[in-house]
């Protein structure tokens, strides 16, 4: 009971460290992000020119100001070039804007867009980003745990016959991988939408969308099959042949060795002996992908028209809409910390050395 | 070196690795045939389009694809003055000029324009031409008349009131015979335009050139813009090996130095390379990449730049940290430390060599990674503004949207060397992979 307790304390010591180490990171991450995307104030310029667009046409559309002479409008759009300016502390010295910005994205308080909006017709750029997050984690989330669920199933088939056909088929196939996803999708379009028309070749749902909702669900499905296969193509035989290979090297092993001189059922040769000791690994390398798919995202995405982030983004940087730029790098941002968090916390559970020495590094 | 043969030897009995080795090969030698034939200004002025390809079709595909269909659709043809039999007629002021274009036309299907090249030369004054469609059966069709001054273009395709009297498209109607109008067919046999001009200065010399575009071109086909697509996907190749070799070395050799000087001085260098690393994994590389190709320039050098810089961090640090852990306590290390080798030499010399071999095969998969990067840029139109590059066709395909159309060509040809270069690379680092990390070979 006593260990159980001092474990516990040291895992969440273990914790409150990394989650402090995971916020100074991202601070400084989000911070770099910020830098980049204000790069020598060249983006305050645009968006004064954008101001001053803005102002003198309305000003001069406006029939209340049609009386006043040539000088008197030029003072009044000065004026009002001035007061949005200073609206949007533009005035202000970028570094001191800079902190201002970091201190805000981190409180997720993304200010408001300059020109786009959400569906609803939110300005808030955090609206605008929640609208379109969960299309993004259905399609990432859908697709990646069946691709890793679906390796780990077949590696582990695999490596217990290994050098069969099949086995020397799949890594034959592994090099496929050097492609990312968009590639294969643009040909997956090519074929089942053009060549052989049955599915959608972009979008998330029929356009009206259904009213019913088991009619919209199956329209969210068929929209959602490309662009799972086509990740699921990129990255399914690099995985499996990654995979084969740590579990013939775990199987090797002397304590399965001797598991199997036993005479132990293989099933349970399989789940106690080769998939416990090597699970903190395989959630480790589930996490890396993921991480490594996050920035995927935006190129398929923007290829099968699908409304996630990525896509978000990419729509941004067209408006070069700065609110919604950051924004969108800084959810980015947290999503991978987020996602390091999860990789630090289930590993400290799932191997106990890290229990043990109290997450010493 | 005896090693390296060796292991060269060994790779022999791969095939996959001889089969990308061979990809690897002739994509080199592609780029090198390329950058020799064409230089790089002469490329990027004639991708820029315009004058340089008023002789090539919209949209057309490649001849061999509609051959090996068993299509005989036509290539562009341009039949010059030079080579017709030209009869002048002089009148005071001026003469009158008869040019006969003939052609034979045996194709199946239908140019896809008609464009009339006219060309005055020895006079400020205007001509008057009129000009004379012959079919094979002897029909005569007007296609009207008008001014021409120096150089002038006559767009017979559109020509409105043409097609409103042929109930067609000018290209196909000239060409459609009897045929019935709601399925037309080619007329074939000989084909003639005549043009009667009268030049009103005695000096004056008249060039015609007609172009009676096809429907198929070259190897590769041609674009929206009239381009040659090959142009595209040859100087793609040596762009995108170029991109790729860079961007690896780039990344590879910085984090590699930068992963030994951590575990060589230990302590706060170790410490601070370590952050840094945990930083740079939360930047996501992508959207940082897009931000700085929509807000400052999309030129491949600067793509490049930020490529290197992003991954000077990377991940690969951690591994690389854990191999030469333990290379750090190695007795040689300590021999050169007692005989006084300096810092620098340690770590360049002594400790990033032992792990080279075991570097290598993930190096070369690196390469399509970053020659996929490079597309995908281009793909999201954010390709370089000037160099051909193969992301760039398939942006503009994609813009185009080629496939909807039925221009499958316009999109294959650029993704097939796309893959051919990623399995070329991956092959061979798998091969590779295999023979210098002798535990995977075990299994």
């Amino acid at each position: 009971m006593n260990s159980r307790l001092r474990d516990f304390r040291r895992l969440g010591w273990f914790t409150l460290r990394r989650v402090l180490a995971l916020f100074v990171t991202v601070l400084i991450g989000v911070y770099l992000t910020i830098l980049i995307a204000n790069m020598g104030g060249k983006v305050d310029e645009l968006r004064k020119i954008q101001i001053r667009a803005t102002v003198s046409e309305s000003v001069r559309a406006d029939p209340a100001f049609m009386e006043m002479s040539s000088e008197e409008r030029n003072e009044l759009i000065q004026k009002q070039v001035q007061l949005r300016i200073e609206q949007r502390n533009l005035d202000e010295p970028f570094i001191w804007r800079s902190f201002d910005y970091l201190a805000q994205a981190i409180q997720l308080d993304l200010g408001r867009a300059e020109e786009m909006h959400s569906d609803t017709g939110s300005r808030a750029v955090y609206d605008i980003i929640v609208e379109r997050l969960p299309a993004t984690l259905l399609l990432f989330g859908t697709a990646n745990l069946l691709v890793f669920f679906v390796s780990v199933y077949a590696a582990l088939y695999l490596s217990r016959r290994y050098g069969s056909r099949l086995d020397r088929a799949v890594i034959g196939l592994a090099p496929s991988s050097a492609a990312p996803a968009w590639f294969y999708g643009i040909f997956l379009i090519l074929l089942f939408a053009f060549v052989v028309p049955v599915l959608p070749a972009g979008g998330m749902v029929d356009i009206p969308p259904p009213e019913d909702p088991w009619l919209y669900a199956w329209s969210v499905l068929e929209h959602l099959v490309l662009p799972v296969i086509a990740m699921f193509l990129s990255s399914i035989f690099i995985s499996i042949y990654s995979w084969r290979t740590f579990f013939l090297i775990h199987s090797s092993e002397d304590y399965v060795e001797m598991a199997r001189a036993k005479g132990l059922p293989s099933s349970l040769i399989q789940s106690r002996y080769i998939l416990r000791p090597t699970l903190a690994p395989i959630i480790t390398n589930f996490l890396l992908m993921l991480i490594g798919l996050w920035s995927g995202a935006i190129i398929l995405e923007q290829v099968f028209n699908w409304p996630g982030l990525g896509t978000l983004l990419f729509q941004a940087i067209g408006y070069r809409d700065t609110p919604v730029i950051i924004g969108g790098v800084v959810i980015f941002a947290y999503l991978l910390a987020v996602t390091v968090f999860m990789l630090d916390f289930l590993y400290a559970i799932l191997d106990p050395r890290v229990r043990i020495e109290g997450g010493d590094q | 070196m005896n090693r390296w043969m060796q292991g060269l030897r060994e790779l022999k009995g791969y095939p996959s690795a001889v089969g990308g080795l061979g990809i690897i090969l002739f994509l080199v030698a592609l780029s090198v045939y390329t950058v020799i034939t064409i230089p790089y200004s002469e490329a990027l002025d004639r991708w820029r389009g315009g004058e340089h390809w008023q002789m090539h079709p919209v949209n057309a595909g490649p001849v061999w694809a509609d051959r090996l269909l068993g299509g005989n659709l036509p290539q562009t043809r341009v039949v010059e003055s030079e080579n017709a039999e030209v009869r002048e007629a002089p009148f005071e002021g001026g003469k009158q000029v008869r040019i006969p274009l003939t052609f034979e036309y045996d194709n199946e299907g239908f140019p896809s324009e008609l464009n009339l090249f006219l060309n005055q030369k020895g006079t400020q004054q205007e001509a008057f031409v009129r000009l004379t469609w012959h079919t094979p059966s002897g029909e005569a069709i007007p296609l009207g008349g008008q001014r021409v001054s120096e150089e002038s273009r006559i767009s017979i395709s559109q020509n409105r009131a043409l097609e409103g009297r042929l109930g067609m498209v000018p290209h196909v109607g000239l060409f459609a015979g009897d045929s019935d109008p709601a399925d037309p067919e080619a007329e074939r046999g000989e084909y003639r335009l005549t043009i009667d001009a009268m030049l009103f200065d005695p000096t004056a010399e008249l060039e015609a050139d007609l172009a009676v575009y096809g429907r198929v071109h070259g190897l590769a086909g041609t674009d929206y813009q009239r381009r040659d697509l090959m142009l595209a996907l040859m100087w793609g190749t040596p762009v995108a090996l170029a991109f790729g070799l860079l961007a690896a070395v780039g990344t590879t050799i910085t984090t590699l130095v930068i992963a030994a000087t951590g575990v060589w001085f230990r302590g706060w260098v170790d410490a601070l390379i370590q952050r840094l690393t945990e930083v740079n994994m939360i930047l996501p590389m992508l959207p940082i990449l897009v931000m700085v190709g929509t807000l400052y320039s999309t030129s491949i050098w600067l793509m490049l730049g930020v490529v290197i810089a992003l991954g000077i961090f990377s991940a690969g640090i951690k591994t690389y940290r854990a191999m030469l852990l333990p290379i750090r306590e190695a007795p040689y290390i300590e021999a050169a430390r007692a005989y006084g080798a300096g810092n620098a030499r340690i770590i360049l010399r002594y400790m990033i060599p032992r792990i080279l071999p075991v570097l290598i095969p993930t190096f070369v998969t690196l390469i399509p990674t970053f020659v996929f990067l490079e597309a995908s840029l281009a793909v999201l139109g954010l390709g370089d503004p000037q160099l051909p590059t193969w992301g760039k066709v398939l942006n503009d395909a994609q813009e185009q949207s080629a496939l909807y159309n039925g221009f499958y060509y316009w999109v294959v040809a650029p993704a097939v060397l796309l893959m051919l270069t990623g399995l070329g690379f991956a092959m061979f680092g798998f091969a590779l992979d295999r023979v210098f990390n002798p535990r995977l070979r075990t299994q």
